[in-house]
Parts: C-alpha cells; sequence; structure tokens
C-alpha cells in the first residue's frame, strides 16, 4: 500500500509547512469550503472512517450527532493522550506531519461548525507539544487559523492543552473534566459530549489517527478512502508493534491484514528466533490472544470474532519465554494505578486483582484464587462502573485466565501458603509527613 | 545513543516558594492563557504548568498562589496538583529519572536497568541522590513502547537503552 498517512515519513523538514504545502497540503481545507459542512459529514460517513482511538465508532455518524440548531458554541477536542501501554501512533503522527492533523482538525471543526478547537496532549509529551504549537504557529501565519480564514468567513482558534499525567483522561469525558481544569473523573454517559461535552456546549471528541484520515477522505473521495481494506473497517491503519519482535515501530498497513503479516513481514519475525506464545493486538486493555491466532485479520469486526478487539491498533508482541502470571501482574499494576478512584468495583478491584495475582506469583497462591479473580472480573466491567476502565483491566484477567490458565495453576498447585503474618498497622498518612502510631 | 540534551531542573528551596507572586511575564503570559477558555477554572492544569516550569516544583505557596489567581479554593487546586502524577509536591532532585516499568518495557530488559540504576545510584523509587542530583521514578506507559526500554530525564526520551548507555547518560547529566 502506498503511505498515506506517514506519506512525508523520510522527508527533510517533513514537519514544516511548505513541506506540507509541497506535497499538497491544505488542498482538501480549500476543497472542504466549497463544500456545505453536512455534505463533509455525509463524505466522512460514507468513507466508513471508524475512530482509531479504541472503540472504532464512525467518526462521521459521531459528528452527526452534534445538533446543529443548538445555540450553544460548539467544540472539536483532538484527543492525543496517547496514554494505552503499547500505543504509540499518535506520537508517530506529530513527530511526521502536524500539519496533516492540523488539517484535519480545520476540516472536522467546520464540519460540526466549531470555533475552538482544542488538543489535548498528554503531560509527558513536552517535544510533541512543542511540534504542535510551533506547527499552529505556522498556520495562523498563513491564514489556515484565527479569524476568516482564507477569507471564508470561517473562525476558527486551536490551542495545545497539556495533561499532567494520568491515563483516565484519555477517556473522553474525564478529558473534558480535565480540560475544564478539574480532577480527571469520567462523567456518567448520557448526555454524550455531542451533546453535553466540554463548557456544558456540544462537542466531539476524535483520535489524532482519525483526524488525520479526514484531509485524504475530501482530498480523494469516500470511496477511494472505502477502497482500503475490508467492508466496514475502511482506511489505512497505524499499527505500533512493540515487545519480542526484530523490529518494533509504527506501520501503515490496510486494515485487515493479518497478525501474522504484521510480525512476520513488517517487522521482521521474531527476537532470536523464539517461537510466538501470545500477543495483545489492541493496546494493554485488548484481551490477550494465544498463538493460534495469529491468522486473524487486523479489523475491527475480525479481532472481535476472535475474542479481542482491534482498540488503538497497538500490537504487543510475546514471546515463549513470558510467564504470563508475571505479565498479567505488570498489566494490573498499571491499572490498578491508573484507576481514577470514583466506582468502587474499579478502585478495590484492581487493587484485589493485583494482590491476588501477586500472591500467585510469589508462591503463595491458594486453590480459590483463580475464582476470586473471576469474580473480580465479573463485578467491575460491563456496565458496572461509570467509564470503561473497568473492562479494560477484566479483560485481560478474563483472556489470561482463558487461554494460560494452566500457568496459573501450576504456580497454585506448587505454592506454600503464606506465612501467617499479624496484620500490620498502617502508618496514618497526613497532608505532608508520615506518622507511625 | 541520541546526544544528551537535558538541562538540568531549577528547584528553587521551599523556603523561598512558601509565598510566591507572579511577575509581569508571566501575568503576561496567564492573560494569554485565560483568553483561550470561556472559564477560569479552565487556566488551573496550564497555570500549574507554567509555575512548575519556573520554580522546578509545586509547593502548597504555589497552589494557594493559582487558587487565589483563578478565584478557586486552595483545597481544590490541591486535589487537582495530587490527581495528576507530573506535579511534583515535594522539590526533586535536578535530574529527574522517570523509568518506564509497564508491560512493553519490561519486555525489552526494564528490569536490568532499574536494578542497574538503584545500585549505582544507592536509591530506591521515589527517593533522591544526598547530592541532590538525581530522583528516581517509575513511571507507567511513557506512549514510545516501539523504542523501549525508556527513561524520560526531565522533559527528554532516552531510549532503546542498555546498562552501558545509561552509564554514559548519567555521566553526562551534571
Ligand atoms: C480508559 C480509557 C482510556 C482511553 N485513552 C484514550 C487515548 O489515550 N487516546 C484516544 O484517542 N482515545 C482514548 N480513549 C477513547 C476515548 O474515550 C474516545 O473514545 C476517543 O478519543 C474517541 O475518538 P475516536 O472516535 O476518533 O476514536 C480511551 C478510553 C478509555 C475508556
Ligand atoms: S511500555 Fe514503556 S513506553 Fe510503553
Amino acid at each position: 500500500m502506498e503511505p498515506i498517512l506517514l506519506r512525508a515519513r523520510g522527508e527533510t523538514n517533513s514537519r514544516s509547512i511548505s513541506t506540507y504545502l509541497r506535497l499538497g497540503g491544505y488542498g482538501a481545507l480549500k476543497k472542504a469550503f466549497i463544500m456545505d459542512p453536512a455534505a463533509i459529514r455525509e463524505e466522512v460517513k460514507n468513507s466508513g472512517l471508524r475512530g482509531r482511538g479504541g472503540a472504532g465508532f464512525p467518526a462521521g455518524v459521531k459528528w452527526g450527532f452534534v445538533p446543529q440548531d443548538s445555540p450553544k458554541p460548539k467544540y472539536l477536542i483532538c484527543n492525543a493522550d496517547e496514554s494505552e501501554p503499547g500505543t504509540f501512533k499518535d506520537r508517530e503522527i506529530i513527530h511526521v506531519d502536524p500539519h496533516m492533523l492540523i488539517e484535519g482538525i480545520i476540516i472536522a471543526s467546520y464540519a460540526i461548525s466549531a470555533n475552538t478547537a482544542y488538543i489535548y496532549i498528554r503531560g509527558e509529551f513536552v517535544e510533541e507539544a512543542r511540534i504542535l504549537e510551533q506547527a499552529i504557529a505556522e498556520a495562523y501565519k498563513k491564514k489556515y487559523l484565527g479569524k476568516n480564514i482564507l477569507t471564508t468567513g470561517y473562525d476558527l482558534d486551536l490551542y495545545v492543552h497539556r495533561g499532567a499525567g494520568a491515563y483516565i483522561c484519555g477517556e473522553e469525558t474525564a478529558l473534558i473534566e480535565s480540560i475544564e481544569g478539574k480532577r480527571g473523573l469520567p462523567r456518567l454517559k448520557p448526555p454524550f459530549p455531542a451533546v453535553v461535552g466540554v463548557f456544558g456546549c456540544p462537542t466531539v471528541v476524535n483520535n489524532v489517527e482519525t483526524l488525520a484520515c479526514v484531509p485524504h477522505i475530501i482530498e480523494r473521495g469516500a470511496a477511494w478512502f472505502a477502497s482500503i481494506g475490508r467492508p466496514r473497517n475502511t482506511g489505512p491503519k497505524l499499527f505500533c508493534v512493540s515487545g519480542h519482535v526484530n523490529r518494533p515501530g509504527v506501520y501503515e498497513l490496510p486494515l485487515g491484514v493479518t497478525f501474522r503479516e504484521i510480525i512476520e513481514e513488517h517487522c521482521g519475525g521474531m527476537r532470536d528466533g523464539k517461537a510466538l506464545k501470545a500477543f495483545i493486538p489492541g493496546g494493554s486493555s485488548a484481551p490477550v490472544l494465544p498463538a493460534d491466532k495469529v491468522d486473524t485479520a487486523a479489523d475491527f469486526d475480525a479481532v472481535a470474532e476472535a475474542g479481542s478487539m482491534l482498540g488503538s491498533g497497538g500490537l504487543i508482541v510475546m514471546d515463549e519465554t513470558v510467564d504470563m502470571v508475571w505479565a498479567l501482574e505488570n498489566l494490573l499494576t498499571f491499572y490498578a494505578h491508573e484507576s481514577c478512584g470514583q466506582c468502587t468495583p474499579c478502585r478495590e478491584g484492581s487493587d484485589w486483582a493485583l494482590d491476588v495475582v501477586r500472591r500467585i506469583r510469589r508462591g503463595h497462591g491458594r486453590p480459590e484464587d483463580i475464582e476470586t479473580l473471576q469474580r473480580i472480573a465479573r463485578y467491575a466491567s460491563q456496565g458496572m462502573t461509570i467509564c470503561p476502565l473497568g473492562d479494560a483491566f477484566c479483560g485481560p484477567i478474563t483472556s489470561f485466565l482463558n487461554h494460560f490458565g494452566h500457568e496459573f495453576e501450576a504456580y497454585i498447585e506448587a505454592a506454600t501458603p503464606a506465612p501467617r503474618k499479624k496484620l500490620p498497622i498502617l502508618p496514618v498518612r497526613s497532608g505532608r509527613g508520615t506518622f507511625g502510631l | 545513543m541520541t546526544p544528551v540534551h537535558t538541562e538540568p531542573l531549577q528547584v528553587t528551596p521551599p523556603a523561598e516558594v512558601a509565598e510566591v507572586h507572579f511577575d509581569d511575564d508571566m501575568e503576561k503570559r496567564i492573560r494569554e492563557i485565560l483568553k483561550r477558555y470561556p472559564t477560569k477554572q479552565a487556566a488551573v492544569l496550564p497555570l500549574l504548568w507554567m509555575c512548575q516550569e519556573r520554580w522546578g516544583w509545586t509547593s502548597p505557596g504555589i497552589m494557594n498562589a493559582v487558587a487565589e489567581r483563578l478565584e478557586l479554593a486552595p483545597a481544590f487546586v490541591e486535589g487537582v496538583v495530587t490527581f495528576y502524577t507530573m506535579y511534583q509536591t515535594e522539590p526533586p532532585g535536578k535530574y529527574l529519572l522517570q523509568v518506564c516499568t509497564t508491560l512493553s518495557c519490561q519486555l525489552c530488559g526494564t528490569s536490568g536497568l532499574v536494578d542497574h540504576l538503584k545500585e549505582r545510584l544507592g536509591i530506591d523509587f521515589g527517593e533522591t541522590t544526598r547530592d541532590g542530583r538525581f530522583t528516581l521514578l517509575d513511571v507507567q506507559c511513557l506512549g514510545a513502547c516501539g523504542e523501549a526500554p525508556i527513561i524520560q530525564v526531565n522533559n527528554d526520551y532516552y531510549t532503546e537503552l542498555t546498562p552501558e548507555k545509561l552509564d554514559q547518560l548519567l555521566d553526562e547529566l551534571v
């Protein structure tokens, strides 16, 4: 496939506006401005573009939920939080071609009649925030942003808003809270952000990669975009591959390539010639799949059918040496750390599950532990919590137990009972210091 | 390895940030920030960032000043500060070594790096070396897993690290 989102990779000064213009950049914007916003929404709907942030929701349909007759201002937010373990594609787009993202943001804002847009970027991405600030300044100078853009009468301001370290702020309603200056606690839905979003106004939240596809759809047409990939799973996709492969990195491929092709052809196969044991197909929240699923097509529907999800396209590859109990412990450490604490099943469940898995791995597992883990996974998922972070850690638990339960059982069979200790007296914490009791 | 390009943090001692005032430059920045949002409250995160860049960490005095400037309760601002992991509520060393300990990095050898770091610096996660040069932190996925293992030093990412490259890096961070 010809590179689309990463077409500027390898160009010198690929980030500068002059390179972008030379490659035909901001042409789609001019075309969009002679279209009606409704026609743009229709075009994006027809392209079949599904959200690249994790849920795969059709972008054009989401834009259609914004009540156009509402007297309130409308907002567009670009989600550049990129905190899902195993995901690093938005960073690549920002590094290679920030203007492609900005052009997508302008077209999307115009399509939903927004006059203000924010890019919410994770706090750790300091360099990436600077790259975006610089590109935005260039775009203002060339009149692609600001008042009366290209003398069309349309106004748009675009600002970068930096997060400060919280995975949960990738969830769109937590992100909105964070822009409003609060702690990132997800909101109950409905109302959905398209109706009541940031500052109480209609808001569309889209992922970086989703928005980067938009200029191409406008420029080359919905039919062209839909011809890439497979039915209902259209367009190019950035796959981020990490773990035990020879050439980890970001690869742009049509939706529907098989995981085998990604690993063997594009990533140069498994590192040190080891055998594949398992892979996580869509970022850490996606259920793990065993090696025999490697011929699954990497698209939203096929991965769902195989029992997992394409998520963000973050493919984590694990070879035969990996201890799956250890791997689950690592993932649960992440979720226990990142649960926002709002819902009891998620806050307590993630910590509790981590304790149990840790105990198993330390050789003190108990026969009932597997049942306990399954029970936690039942009670913290599927609508028991405000946001899907509950599901995000329960999917790994159930899938690790389903496919690799024998490794957990082996640990438990060999376990020795933990030495019975008196419960420790926990220190009492005050604002700053810690006192012993 | 990528050349070392990290500036040390300018960490202001606690006594000097017990109470802070915004100078004219900062006031100008604040007015610019406020223009971006329809509410004052939305400026909390950007203002806290501005202060942390200026003073090196986020003291209670800084939280109070931000609260007062934005007409918010100090407790609310403290709640925000402590929710996020990147606002440092204790003065850190000159270099914040933030080691990614999530799965993809671990698959590529993070634990070897951590052992090496702890031994060489003689500190554990969450601690600062006695000379105030390094603070060691364990952090979650930094969003650059293809270049694992990764350590973020202040604002900069150092990728595909080995114990040898790490030694070279530490030597240059003075
Ligand atoms: C816990 C959690 C974390 C998320 N993190 C991200 C993220 O880092 N980046 C992202 O684009 N979407 C993330 N999402 C998905 C967003 O809520 C939202 O669906 C997405 O930004 C919508 O954009 P899209 O339709 O273009 O995919 C996350 C969702 C959840 C539940
Ligand atoms: S796991 Fe370390 S950067 Fe993602």
